[in-house]
């Protein structure tokens, strides 16, 4: 992100209410995570510690520090789907995906795969209940997903079987 | 003049794009809908009618609850009532279109028919009548032990077309509180109504306004709490999916009773339709001068922004909310001060926060009046509450219910009973928060305190229906682990004390329990509920109290003698 398009999203936020939020989640949903020098040029920009920023990217599970691949996977893992079996589901995409199961350093849940293709994650609740389990590419939700259907979706998003 | 800017204009419009003098086909089109093919419906039916030609006007809707019919498609044909089909897929747009077309509905598609609905505003929309051999609206199971009032316009109007809910007597309540009553008028209104809170703790939303008004100050906030954290729990989403007007009016409402000059929506990023949708209504009331400058010509100046919260379950909690839209992290502080007292809000001013829910049943408390909200329900648990009844039901959906209405009403008339012929075993409650229940208590109400007494809270009303494949210590460990993850780490009781009990709970399901590890369980869970700071730690340990006291045999069977 160069400094030309941090300073219009800084532009867009007049009120001090919610406008560290707001900055970082327009820079995560256009980078895919949160870029160490953006960081560090907010820090200046706004005259803000790069530790409280830094407390605040690590804190809300919104953010990540990593880059993240071309596709992101994210496994709702809310109770309705932990009813309906979003735990196998998880693994399911784990083998799939060639992943093995581990949190990154600020504790979240997010693992990309080595040919930088898939990202997968898991959420607290997408709050599409209704249709569990569920998960999310993309942004595109899939509802009453089986561990057989999933090959089948990830090929829609170039996924081969090794 | 200012608040009426073609106000009335576009109310005539908003009526005829609900009851128009051709056919209309709508497809509910909230997040849920969309995910089961929705928007494909909604597609496949344009290329249809416009290959066609014929006079047929495609909208889209919110959601009526029935989620496990979605998609679902109103078809109104002038003078006949509205009929609901549901689960429709690509393949039915050519049979819809044809039957329309011939003055018919597609009867193989058919749930029901509605020939007028009462939006609870003072406006009664008639559709007509006919159809004799579609059911009618009541005598759908799912719909019959249903009383609609924050549900009261979705699925019926256009969520983005603020026409439409003017033509269904969209803010005449606000009009009426601005124009016709006091300010303390309006918090009496809403004391007699005995509305509360729809959130979690279920205090008195008059009390709270009450308290806020007192108070002195340059400024003052109200804040709409739209961060739907509980895992299970969607009600708010479709809240403001559906009828995102009805969130704004009632904050509008709010904000004039205590003297608020500035409203917050923390809405969380994680429903971006619903953002979509805020956004575009608060600029459609803006452009209408039903949010700036001297909104009704009264010389009450107010407006609405949304902040995005950035996934943080603690930042349900009051004053880590508050932290939140102040850019700091969500940790909670020990409590007085309130938010509503000065010094204790946002930047320090007094500060209403109140959930989505609860802003959006004030508008019919105004305009109905406090009493005739206050005859649902019962003596103290007044209205109704939307649940979302998922999980292991057979019947899923948004289900709003006069308070006090009895788990076995929900579960098994509303739902039908366990999915796939399964025997339900419990509903959990409240979310992280909240509690099972097992089926033996299913007579008991569902009112706060009766909530409570089970060792559950309300919350935001989530129902999650176990049944008998559940095993409820995975529940229960599949709860605190959650938890574990979202404490702010500020308190050790509930840092240290949840870390330990989800290594307890490991312990046991790996069937590596001893005898005593239950009675440390609820040794830990008794110290942490009586010593964390805030709710989330005070309430955590539900799961595993509830799931001890309810279904012992259990962790029994688990645990080496």
């Amino acid at each position: 992100m160069d400094e030309k398009t941090l300073d219009e999203i800084i532009s867009r936020y007049d009120s001090p209410s919610g406008r560290l939020l707001g900055i970082l989640e327009e820079i995560q949903t256009s980078e895919g995570y949160i870029p160490r020098d953006v960081l560090e040029m907010l820090s200046v920009k706004l005259d803000v510690r790069l530790s409280q920023l830094y407390s605040l990217v690590t804190f809300y599970s919104f953010f990540s520090l990593k880059p993240i691949g071309e596709h992101v996977v994210t496994v709702c893992m809310g109770t309705a789907c932990h009813v309906r079996g979003a735990a196998e589901i998880l693994t399911t995409l784990e083998k799939l995906l060639g992943i093995e199961r581990g949190t990154t350093q600020d504790g979240k849940y997010s693992v990309t795969t080595k040919d930088n293709k898939f990202t997968l994650e898991i959420a607290r609740c997408f709050g599409a209940c209704s249709i569990a389990p569920v998960i999310d590419i993309d942004g595109d939700l899939y509802g009453y997903t089986t561990p057989e259907r999933l090959p089948e979706i990830l090929e829609d998003y170039g996924w081969r079987e090794p | 003049m200012n608040g009426l800017r073609g106000i009335s204009a576009r109310r005539v419009a908003g009526l005829q794009k609900i009851k128009p003098d051709r056919p209309r086909i709508a497809v509910g089109l909230a997040t849920c809908g969309t995910a089961v093919g929705g928007d494909r419906v909604y597609r496949r039916l344009q290329e249809v009618i416009e290959n066609s030609g014929d006079d047929i006007m495609l909208t889209k809707t919110g959601c009526m609850g029935y989620c496990r019919e979605e998609p679902l498609v109103n078809v109104t044909i002038p003078g006949k009532p509205l009929v609901v089909l549901h689960g429709v897929s690509t393949d039915d747009a050519d049979e819809i279109v044809r039957a329309v077309r011939a003055g018919k509905v597609p009867y193989d598609r058919v749930l029901c028919q509605i020939p007028s609905w009462d939006h609870m505003s003072g406006t009664t929309i008639e559709y007509g009548r006919g159809f004799d051999q579609v059911p009618p609206y009541e005598d759908v199971p799912f719909f019959s032990h249903q009383k609609k009032v924050v549900l009261r316009n979705t699925g019926f109007i256009n969520p983005e077309d603020l026409d439409e809910y003017l033509a269904v007597g969209g803010y005449a309540a606000a009009k009426k509180a601005l124009t016709e009553m006091t300010p303390d008028a309006v918090i009496v209104e809403v004391e007699r109504s005995g509305l509360r809170g729809r959130g979690g703790a279920g205090f008195p939303t008059g009390l709270k306004w009450r308290i806020a008004k007192k108070e002195t100050g340059d400024q003052k906030y109200v804040i709409c709490n739209a961060d739907e954290g509980d895992p299970g729990a969607y009600m708010n989403r479709n809240e403001m999916e559906s009828d995102p007007h009805m969130l704004v009016e009632g904050m509008i409402i709010g904000a004039y009773a205590v003297g608020a000059g500035e409203g917050l929506i923390y809405l969380r990023a994680e429903y971006p339709l619903a953002i979509k949708r805020l956004e575009l209504a608060i600029s459609e009331a803006r452009t209408c001068g039903l949010l700036g400058k001297d909104i009704f010509d009264t010389g009450f100046d107010f407006d609405i922004r949304i902040v995005t919260g950035a996934g943080a379950f603690v930042c349900g909690e009051s004053t880590a909310l508050v932290a939140s839209i102040e850019g700091k992290t969500g940790r909670p502080h020990p409590r007085p001060p309130r938010l509503t007292d000065l010094g204790g809000g946002l930047w320090g001013r007094p500060t209403v926060l109140n959930n989505v829910e609860t802003w959006c049943n004030v508008p019919v408390i105004i305009q109905n009046g406090g009493d005739w909200f206050a005859e649902i329900g019962t003596e103290k648990n007044t209205g109704t509450k939307v649940f979302s009844l998922v999980g292991a039901v057979d019947r899923v959906g948004l289900v709003e219910v006069p308070l006090g209405t009895s788990l076995n009403t929900i579960v098994y008339e509303i739902g039908n009973g366990g999915a796939n012929g399964k025997n339900v075993k419990a509903v959990q409650t409240g979310g992280p928060s909240g509690g099972c229940i097992p089926t033996r208590l299913f007579d008991m109400p569902m009112d706060y305190e009766s909530l409570n007494r089970v060792g559950s809270i309300m919350g935001s009303g989530g129902i999650v229906v176990m049944d008998e494949e559940t095993n409820m210590v995975d529940i229960a460990r599949y709860f605190i682990n959650f938890a574990t993850g979202e404490s702010c780490g500020k308190c050790v009781p509930c840092r240290e004390g949840l870390k330990h009990t989800l290594l307890l709970l490991n312990k046991i399901m790996a069937g590596k329990g001893k005898e005593n590890d239950l009675e440390t369980l609820e040794l830990l869970a008794d110290t942490i509920k009586k010593t964390s700071l805030c709710g989330l730690g005070q309430s955590a340990p539900n799961p595993v109290l509830t799931t001890l006291a309810y279904f012992r045999e259990e962790y029994d069977a688990r645990v080496r003698r």
